[in-house]
């Protein structure tokens, strides 16, 4: 099978910009992405939105067609619906496309693979209703639907922003309810000269909140005790502000406190990585040009650390010159003259992260739920079972994995890992660090044992 | 558009006709499957194997696997689909564990 | 003197041993390895099983059956205690085949160690449709199979979970995180572990798996363990589907079906990988081809725990007396006669087992 000098995991941000570069370079390019269409979750439907919906979701989302023209234009192999399940040793990538097993060979891989929202694992939060608030906005950007009269909970600048487009959209939240207290504010101060450099952002973000008072949007800040109920589906919200019980009546919820590297494919294949106390959230270990320590593997964009989309087009950018230099398509100082305005507009789009990460923390109860709140949804295992277990000597995820189940079901631990981590950490007085992960293993993705069998001693690829 | 549902649709478009256990509904061509189950009212998608627990989509980028639906057999998310026409789907239901 | 026995090893081997002695009041320390020591005990397929097993050596496939005898009173026994279940069936296993050759061969064997085994080895043949009758989704390419009624199956996690409470409630100490780097004797045992903890008894028994290899001979034992890798799926929950146990196929009592399983001489790497998954697949869908349609959730490698022989290896140590070699592969099957039988030979009672053909003896010195 024909060896790709690149395949590109992930067709967001980072993953476009690293394939139109390097592709313009000269290598021989392929993307592999879940999608129907290119520009990952932050750009998700941005080559089919109607006029009135970008008017609404504004001109950061609509200028994500500016990257998927130019993917499209490229010559770039573009696989839209594969649903990558394994990369193993010599790069060979197993996925699923157009209902079938494929395979092609990779000399290089870039993992492109995005964010997750962070898991909020309180009370109600597997309930018919209760949605991510990335969720409440992909279902703005890609189908053109919004929820009436929602609850918004949580933490960080995103809840203005999908608060904003709900107003925008003629449906204003029901009421705003953030969990960041005075005191965050207060601490993140301390890096304002870093957040001044990133004044954009700030900019944006006093505008959005001053746009949602001027909707009339009840906000709380400071919640807690923060719990859904409901019978069979979402009813209502209560939460505790100011030492009073709330109580919002809403069928719909969306939660959000931060979003964390989505780091499954780069686990599956032994990447180090490190636990970031900043981010609240394990990071793979890379070096400046986004390369790991596996030899041959780059990340770039949010999988690699959250940095948002523009963070994401710089360092697939980098990661396409390092490639491309690697594999002798151009020279060392090539790399390094058109890396050096990349760094540093890179590093202005950073300037306002440490800011951000201390003025909207996580929602401390989320991250260490009350012993009956579910934390793996899947295999429905609480809080209490993982402290339970850590008691019975689990020392790490994996032990609890084998003990409770927690991280075997089809979503494999992508929305229980780092609370499963944090609530052994916290039994056993380790750091998340000497806790560890879960032993990421194939598939990535669930995928048909016929599909599977179809591909037995295939020899060729059915892709080309 | 179904007044039940907590979902307002901003825009139309042509529509297609698939079964929801049986049931035949109308959702706009081309659409995200599980958006559009959303918008004509369908919150609950399918019950737990381990507990029989109701859920609906909760990730919508093919991540969390709630949403899950059964299509030819086969059990796929529905976020993860595209709507068309003659589309057959099934809830999975029951609390499926053999000993449960 | 911190323990009568200090066992190193924290898998299903360790802690059936360790409750057993408990159960005779002795004092039992148990050192465990950490989150990502190679681990068998969560990496298994769950068999309770007779057939096929000791097809060259009678005894073998008696202590297997022993052991099989008695594994649902001790399942009970420890579920009562803890009040967590351990889910069993024996309700016979199948070998499924699908060619009259393979068949008629396997039988052949069977009928010979029947017969060494005095006529205890309860088994029949069933022809396709007969086979299609007790599993109404098995496919027209298996021609027939092997039903041994001392066969089932066990949920090996759920095993492990209610011995790790019991052993615990019984008043065993078990310690996590720990490797073990030296193991010395001088009047009593002194065990060190890389953290410097140091632990010391009057006994000492050897079940680290494949952390043997780098024991045993430390402690004067040849230890000839090797790893062999067998890679194992798990689909997502489904109706009833598959009713009896095979090599193959099994249902889980949680409603997942478990595939298994390679045999791969690979060394220490307990990777999954394409061409593994897919042939196991491919073999799964011609034994229940109604499997096609399943969505494979997990996959793993896991490394067996073997011997030249495939036998299980209970030795004691000729230059530290008191120190116990106690290795196998099949740790689930046998975890009822660990538990109850296995006590009297350590302990030298009358009741002690006859395990001298499972000695180091049968090893040539090299």
């Amino acid at each position: 099978m024909r060896k790709r000098d690149l395949v590109v995991i992930g067709a967001g941000p980072a993953g476009m910009a690293a394939a139109v570069l390097a592709a313009e370079l000269g290598l021989d390019v392929t993307v592999l992405d879940e999608q129907v269409l290119p520009g990952g979750q932050i750009f998700r439907g941005v080559d089919r939105v109607s006029a009135s919906r970008s008017k609404i979701l504004g001109r950061d989302y609509t200028d994500g067609a500016r990257l998927t023209q130019d993917l499209r234009q490229s010559r770039i192999k573009h696989f839209s619906g594969a649903v990558v399940w394994a990369i193993e040793e010599n790069f060979r990538i197993s996925f699923t496309h157009e209902g079938r097993g494929a395979q092609i060979n990779a000399d290089r891989i870039l993992l492109a693979t995005g964010a997750l929202e962070r898991p909020m694992p309180i009370p109600g939060w597997t309930l018919p209703g209760v949605m991510t608030a990335g969720a409440g906005q992909i279902l703005l950007k890609q189908s053109g639907i919004v929820a009436q009269d929602a609850v918004l909970v949580g933490s960080g600048p995103f809840l203005y922003l999908i608060a904003t487009q709900m107003v925008g959209a003629g449906t204003p939240p029901a009421a705003v309810i953030e969990t960041q207290r005075l005191r965050d504010m207060i601490r993140a101060t301390r890096h304002l000269g870093g957040a001044l450099r990133g004044w954009p952002y700030l900019a944006k973000g006093l505008k959005m909140i001053s746009e949602i008072k001027r909707a009339r949007v009840p906000r709380y800040t400071g919640a807690t005790q923060i719990a859904i109920e409901g019978e069979g589906k979402a009813a209502a919200l209560t939460f505790i502000h100011k030492r009073q019980k709330k109580r919002v009546a809403c069928k719909t919820v969306y939660l959000h406190h931060g979003v964390v590297p989505n780091t499954h494919a780069a686990r599956s294949l032994g990447i180090s990585h490190r636990w970031d106390a900043g981010q609240v959230s394990f990071v793979p270990e890379l070096n400046p040009w986004g390369q790991s320590d596996v030899a041959g593997v780059f990340i770039a964009g949010d999988g690699a650390g959250i940095g948002g989309a523009k963070v994401a087009e710089y360092a697939g950018q980098l990661a396409a010159l390092k490639v491309a230099e690697e594999l002798n398509c151009i020279s060392i100082s090539h790399r390094n003259r058109v890396a050096v305005p990349l760094r540093r507009a890179l590093a202005r789009e950073m300037a306002v992260r440490p800011f951000l990460d201390a003025a909207y923390p996580p929602f401390e109860e989320a991250l260490s739920p009350s012993d009956s709140t579910l934390v793996c949804r899947c295999e429905e295992v609480t809080a209490g079972d993982i402290r339970k277990y850590a008691r019975l000597g689990c020392l790490g995820p994996n032990q609890t994995k084998a003990f409770a189940r927690a991280g075997m079901g089809p979503c494999q631990g992508r929305y229980c890992g780092l609370t499963v981590t944090a609530l052994l950490a916290e039994a056993n007085g380790l750091s998340p660090d000497q806790t560890g992960y879960y032993r990421i293993r194939a598939p990535l993705k669930p995928v048909t044992l016929g599909e599977l069998a179809a591909m037995d001693n295939m020899s060729e690829g059915p892709v080309d | 558009m179904n007044n039940a549902s907590p979902f307002l649709e901003l825009e139309s478009g042509p529509r297609v006709d698939i079964t929801w256990d049986g049931k035949p509904l109308s959702l706009p061509d081309g659409a995200n499957l599980a958006a559009a189950l959303l918008a004509c009212g369908i919150e609950v998608f399918r019950s737990t194997p381990v507990s029989g627990a109701p859920r609906g989509p909760f990730c919508m980028m093919g991540a969390c696997f709630d949403c899950l639906v059964e299509i030819d057999g086969v059990t796929r998310q529905a976020c993860m689909i595209e709507v068309k026409n003659g589309l057959d789907i099934k809830t999975i239901n029951v609390p499926r564990a053999p000993n449960a | 003197m911190e323990s009568d026995y200090t066992i190193i090893g924290g898998g299903i081997v360790g802690l059936s041993v360790g409750w057993g002695l408990l159960q005779r009041g002795r004092t039992v320390t148990i050192l465990d390895g950490d989150d990502g020591s190679f681990r068998a005990s969560r990496g298994n397929f769950g068999l309770v099983w007779v057939q096929s097993k000791g097809m060259n050596q009678p005894r073998y496939a008696k202590w297997s059956q022993q052991s099989a005898e008695i594994w649902a009173n001790f399942a009970n026994e420890i579920s009562d205690n803890t009040g967590k279940p351990v889910p069993l069936e024996q309700n016979g296993g199948l070998d499924l085949h699908f060619s009259e050759a393979s068949l008629d061969s396997t039988v052949q064997q069977y009928e010979k160690l029947k017969a060494q085994l005095g006529g205890d080895y309860p088994y029949e043949v069933l022809g396709h449709n007969a086979l299609r009758r007790a599993e109404p989704h098995i496919g027209p390419k298996v021609i027939g199979a092997i039903l041994h009624h001392q066969d089932g199956h066990a949920n090996p996690l759920k095993l492990m979970v209610a011995l790790a409470a019991d052993v615990r409630r019984l008043g065993g100490r078990v310690v996590s995180g720990k490797l073990v780097t030296k193991v010395t004797k001088q009047g009593a045992f002194c065990i060190t572990c890389t953290d410097g903890t140091s632990i010391s008894s009057d006994k000492v028994i050897l079940s680290a798996g494949l952390g043997v290899a780098q024991l045993g001979p430390m402690m004067g034992f040849k230890a000839p363990i090797r790893p062999q890798r067998g890679q194992v799926l798990i689909t997502e929950k489904l109706p009833k589907l598959i009713n009896r146990p095979s090599l193959i196929a099994r249902q889980v009592d949680e409603g997942g079906i478990q595939i298994g399983a390679t045999n791969e001489e690979v060394g220490l790497n307990d990777r999954e990988t394409q061409p593994g998954l897919s042939g196991l697949a491919a073999e799964a869908i011609a034994a229940y081809p109604a499997l096609a349609r399943a969505q494979l959730v997990r996959s793993w490698g896991a490394l067996r725990i073997l011997s030249p022989d495939g036998l299980p290896i209970y030795q004691e140590s000729e230059d530290m007396p008191g120190a116990y070699l106690v290795t196998c592969h099949s740790g689930i099957t046998l975890a009822a006669a660990h538990a109850r039988l296995l006590p009297d030979w350590l302990e030298s009672t009358n009741a002690a087992p006859d395990l001298e053909v499972f000695s180091e003896q049968r090893f040539a010195v090299s």
